[in-house]
Parts: C-alpha cells; sequence; structure tokens
C-alpha cells in the first residue's frame, strides 16, 4: 500500500493545550496572593499553603496507587485545589484542619466521584464548606497583625462604613488568600491574558452582585465598591467559579451562571444569617451547571428556526 | 422452629433492611445523631414490627384484597400510638430526641414492605419472627451509623466522651454526616462482597462493558470491549455448533426412518 492514500482518522488539528498547562498558569496566577498572603499573615500562612498542597497530592497518589489507577498527579489539578483550599484558610488555623480539608476535597469530592473532570463540585470549596460547618469558630475567627478583628463584610452587616482603599490592597483581616483584591486582580489579568478563563463567569458575577447590593443594601459607591473587594468575591469570581469542570462550557450558560452567582451571593450576603456567602453561592451554583447547559445548548448549522 | 431462626438470620444479615434492602432511609439518616438514638428508634420500630407482622398475619385470610393497605396502616398506626405512649410515660427523654420520627413509624416502608411481602403470605409464628429479624437489623444498623457518627461529630460512644472538643468534627452530627457515614458503611460493605442493593448475586452486570466501573478507568474501556467481542464470537461460534449437531442429529434420524421405511418396502415387496 502506498503512504500517500493512508490517512489517520480525526483530529487532524491538534492543540498544544493541555491539564498540567492550564493548571501550571492557574498556579502562575495564584503566586502574587501567596506571595503578598504569607507577606502579611507570616510564616504560619506558608505552612497553612504548603500543608494543604502536600496533603491534596499525596491523598491523590495514594487514592490512586491503592486503587491500581493511573496516576494523575502530574497534571497538576491536585496542586490547584490544594492552593486554593489554602487561600482559602483563616491565617491562625491549626494546621491539621486544612489537611484534612485536603483530604477530603480529594478522596471525597474528586476522587470518588471519578477523578478530574466527573466530580459535580469544586472540590476545594466543598472543602471549605466541610470544615466551615465543622469548625465554625476556627475557622471564622481572623487576625491581623497579632490583633482578632472583624472582617469588613461583617462590620458592614452591623452598618458600619470600612476603609476601601485599605480592602483594595488588603490590609485587613480575612482568608489568607482573600484580602487583596490588588494582588488577585494582577493574577486574573495574567489568566484573561494567557485566554485560560474568559471574562463571561466573573464579570457577570461581580456586576451582579454590585447591582444586588446597589438595590437591595445601601444605595452608596462606598458601600457597593467595599462589597465587590471584601470577602471572597473576587478570588472566588475569577479563580473558583471559572473551574473548567464545574462550570458550564457554553457562552451563554457561563453568563446564566455568573448572573445566578451573583444572586445567590448578594442573597447569603444581604439577607443570610452570616457576611460572607461566596463559598456556599459558588458550590450551590455547581448543582445547576448540568441544567444550564441543556438550555443553552447552541443550534447546530442549519438547524436555525427548527423547533426540535 | 428452624424456619424461625432462619428468619432471624434472614433479617439480621442476609436482608438487612438498612444496609442490604435499603428501606427506611429517612428515619435512617435522620435519627441516628448518637448511638443511643438510633437503638432507641430500632428497638421501637421492631416493637412494632413485631406486632403488626403478628396481627396482619393472624387476619390475612379475614382482610380482603382491595382495602389490605388502609388496613394495614390502621393497624400500624394503633400499635406507634400505643409504643408513643409507653414512651412518653417510661422513656420521655428518648421521645423528646426522636420527636417527629415517632409518629413517622407509620409510614415506615419497612414495616409495610414486611407486612406487603411476608405476613400477607405466612403463618403468625414466622411472621413475628420475621419482624423480630427484621427489626433487630434495623436496630444493628442504626446503632452501627449512630455510634460512628457519634465518635466523629461529638466524639463520645454511647455517652461517654472519648475525644478531646478540639478535635470533634461537626459537620458528622449534622445531615450531611449522616449521608456520609452511610455511603462509607455501604462501601465497606461492597468490598468484602457481602450482598447489597447494589451488589447484585450471580453473574453480575449486563452492561456492555462488563459493568466493571470499579476498575475500568477509561483506557480499560477498549481492551474490555475486545476481550468482550471474543467471547461474543465465541458464544456465537458455539451456538453455530450446537445448531449444526441439532440439524445432523436430525439428518440421521431422517434418514434412519427412510431406511427403515424401504426394509418394510422390500419386505413388503
Amino acid at each position: 500500500m502506498s503512504k500517500l492514500l493512508n490517512v489517520s482518522s480525526s483530529p487532524h488539528v491538534r492543540s498544544d493545550v493541555i491539564t498540567s498547562n492550564l493548571m501550571g498558569d492557574v498556579i502562575i496566577a495564584m503566586i502574587p496572593t501567596a506571595v503578598y498572603g504569607v507577606w502579611q499573615f507570616g510564616v504560619h500562612a506558608a505552612l497553612v499553603l504548603i500543608m494543604t498542597v502536600l496533603s491534596c497530592v499525596v491523598s491523590e497518589y495514594l487514592f490512586e496507587r491503592l486503587l491500581n489507577k493511573p496516576v494523575t498527579v502530574g497534571d497538576l489539578s491536585a496542586v490547584v485545589t490544594g492552593l486554593i483550599l489554602g487561600l482559602n484558610m483563616p491565617p491562625e488555623i491549626p494546621v491539621w484542619i486544612p489537611c484534612l480539608g485536603g483530604v477530603f476535597a480529594i478522596i471525597v469530592v474528586k476522587q470518588l466521584y471519578g477523578g478530574l473532570g466527573q466530580n459535580f463540585m469544586n472540590p476545594a470549596l466543598a472543602a471549605r464548606c466541610f470544615l466551615l460547618i465543622s469548625f465554625a469558630q476556627k475557622m471564622s475567627g481572623f487576625t491581623l497583625d497579632g490583633v482578632s478583628g472583624a472582617t469588613p463584610l461583617a462590620l458592614l452587616k452591623n452598618g458600619e462604613t470600612v476603609d476601601v482603599a485599605a480592602m483594595f490592597v488588603g490590609r485587613i483581616p480575612g482568608t489568607i488568600g482573600e484580602v487583596s483584591t490588588l494582588a488577585l486582580l494582577i493574577g486574573a489579568a495574567y489568566l484573561l491574558y494567557k485566554k485560560v478563563i474568559s471574562i463571561r463567569i466573573p464579570g457577570a458575577y461581580i456586576l451582579t452582585v454590585a447591582v444586588f447590593a446597589f438595590i437591595f443594601g445601601r444605595h452608596d459607591i462606598n458601600y457597593v465598591l467595599a462589597q465587590i473587594c471584601g470577602g471572597g468575591l473576587i478570588f472566588g469570581a475569577f479563580f473558583m467559579a471559572t473551574d473548567y469542570v464545574t462550570s458550564p462550557i457554553t457562552p451563554m450558560g457561563q453568563i446564566v451562571f455568573g448572573v445566578l452567582l451573583g444572586l445567590l451571593t448578594g442573597l447569603f450576603r444581604i439577607f443570610g444569617g452570616s457576611a460572607e456567602g461566596v463559598s456556599y453561592a459558588i458550590i450551590l451554583g455547581n448543582l445547576f451547571v448540568p441544567l444550564i447547559e441543556k438550555y443553552t445548548l447552541p443550534v447546530a448549522f442549519g438547524k436555525e428556526g427548527k423547533k426540535a | 422452629m428452624n424456619k424461625c431462626i432462619e428468619r432471624l438470620y434472614n433479617g439480621i444479615i442476609k436482608e438487612n433492611p438498612t444496609f442490604v434492602l435499603m428501606l427506611g432511609m429517612c428515619p435512617t439518616l435522620a435519627t441516628t445523631t448518637s448511638a443511643i438514638n438510633g437503638l432507641g428508634m430500632g428497638l421501637t420500630t421492631t416493637a412494632v414490627l413485631v406486632f403488626s407482622n403478628l396481627i396482619i398475619s393472624a387476619l390475612r385470610n379475614i382482610i380482603p384484597d382491595r382495602v389490605r393497605i388502609p388496613s394495614y396502616i390502621v393497624i400500624v398506626a394503633s400499635l406507634v400510638t400505643i409504643v408513643q405512649l409507653l414512651l412518653q410515660a417510661y422513656l420521655p427523654s428518648l421521645n423528646d430526641a426522636l420527636g417527629i420520627f415517632i409518629p413517622l413509624i407509620v409510614v415506615n416502608c419497612i414495616i409495610l414492605g414486611r407486612a406487603e411481602a411476608y405476613a400477607a403470605k405466612n403463618g403468625p409464628l414466622e411472621s413475628a419472627f420475621d419482624g423480630i429479624g427484621m427489626g433487630l437489623g434495623f436496630a444493628l444498623a442504626l446503632t452501627c451509623i449512630g455510634l460512628v457518627r457519634e465518635l466523629l461529630g461529638s466524639g463520645s460512644a454511647f455517652g461517654f466522651a472519648i475525644i478531646p472538643e478540639d478535635y470533634r468534627i461537626s459537620i458528622f452530627g449534622l445531615a450531611p454526616g449522616a449521608f456520609f457515614v452511610l455511603a462509607g458503611l455501604t462501601a465497606l460493605q461492597n468490598k468484602f462482597k457481602m450482598p447489597s442493593a447494589t451488589n447484585v448475586e450471580g453473574n453480575g452486570s449486563v452492561l456492555a462493558c462488563g459493568g466493571d466501573c470499579m476498575h475500568c478507568s477509561g483506557s480499560a474501556c477498549m481492551a474490555n470491549h475486545a476481550t468482550l467481542e471474543t467471547r461474543r464470537l465465541q458464544a456465537e461460534e458455539d451456538a453455530l455448533k450446537a445448531k449444526q449437531a441439532a440439524l445432523a442429529a436430525k439428518q440421521a434420524a431422517v434418514a434412519k426412518e427412510q431406511s427403515e421405511l424401504s426394509e418394510k418396502l422390500n419386505k413388503n415387496s
């Protein structure tokens, strides 16, 4: 047979993008935030970050080895999960709690459902909520420079005013990763520039929260800006809501998803019992993703105008 | 008497209502916040189950078929009322802990299920033992779940503190913990190949790929399908051979008949 006539089956055009590249970009984008968190909160914060990453990677490796599955530690997704979880921890937390969270995230939320691509919830956020319910006191005790204080959102909830400039730079108590809006935006700009994420989900999400806060909160631009910079909104919108596995792939669906997250977050923050609502909003939103995708499926070429 | 012991074994191990039949999930998840509560709920249900099975079995020839479900409900509801009044009088703390779930025993699917599946077809003595077996199986399962949840969630076992307060994972005392523990215990049961609702006995799954999702990580799929294909071809070949053999046998029989006929003809002529 002549070699000329042999054609391989499709796809013929391949992209160089593989999981480990994407995950590597996400890790690079989180470096400014991590560095800022460690600089502000000290060595213990670094220890928390290292231990969550280690616990995620080790539990993924052990689980896959014990079940004789191909080991997927090399795709860096466990590192990303660990880093996100670590950045969601208060800086003073005893180290064993984030480790428990890492094991929960990887084994219960990710691997038991079939590994990367099969989990229906963001593992890091599910683990954070698990820890938040289990250790409510330790998970919500925030300190800054050795002084424990309420987060800006808690102050807003009590009707006080806050310094938005300090919130933008990050001189506020909070979790390791959520405090500095500036550092988060640098990372987000990198992700947008590399086209790892699109602006649809974070844009729709943040805009909805802003509008919701303006309508149902206080009609005050300072308040709205504080709602955007405060809590995990920026971190959640750019790094957690855009997780490929647990967000819609259709462009229209991504906007619907962002608006849904914004409504839930606004609802939890302004009408709910706690000041913060991003984590719960995102994992609840994750559950709606299959439904959103079903109803926002683009019409195939040539089928326009016909009812299915 | 042997049959009665078999019923006990059946209820506690072989067809354990919680872990094997997966019945009565509502009280299982809701009342197992501690080992004592689980045990209390299990024994309360056992008491109702024994008497409901006994009464329904005794009345099984009197109750008309078309109104049997309402009749069962009336019998069970009367028994539950009695049990609840007794609990209020003698065990008020357990009554407070279980709350609404005691009246809800009326619609517990284990009780109606056993009435429909066993008591309505068998004699009173066997039915009563079936009730004891099922009830004890239920109580055992609830106590197990309650024990694990109590240990992890509030750091104690049957009320004795074991784990210091700092290391308690309170989510296990709440609703999600019930799902985690039930799933974990069921997974253990599957691991040890005990029969359960998800672990079919016999030749296993009839899925195209063999249904061994546990050990299939996607890459094994192709190999699996190839093996199945050869197996299918083998089966087809076997069927063909059998058909051919049957045909040959038939032909031989026809030939024999013909030869007999021709012999007869020869004789006649």
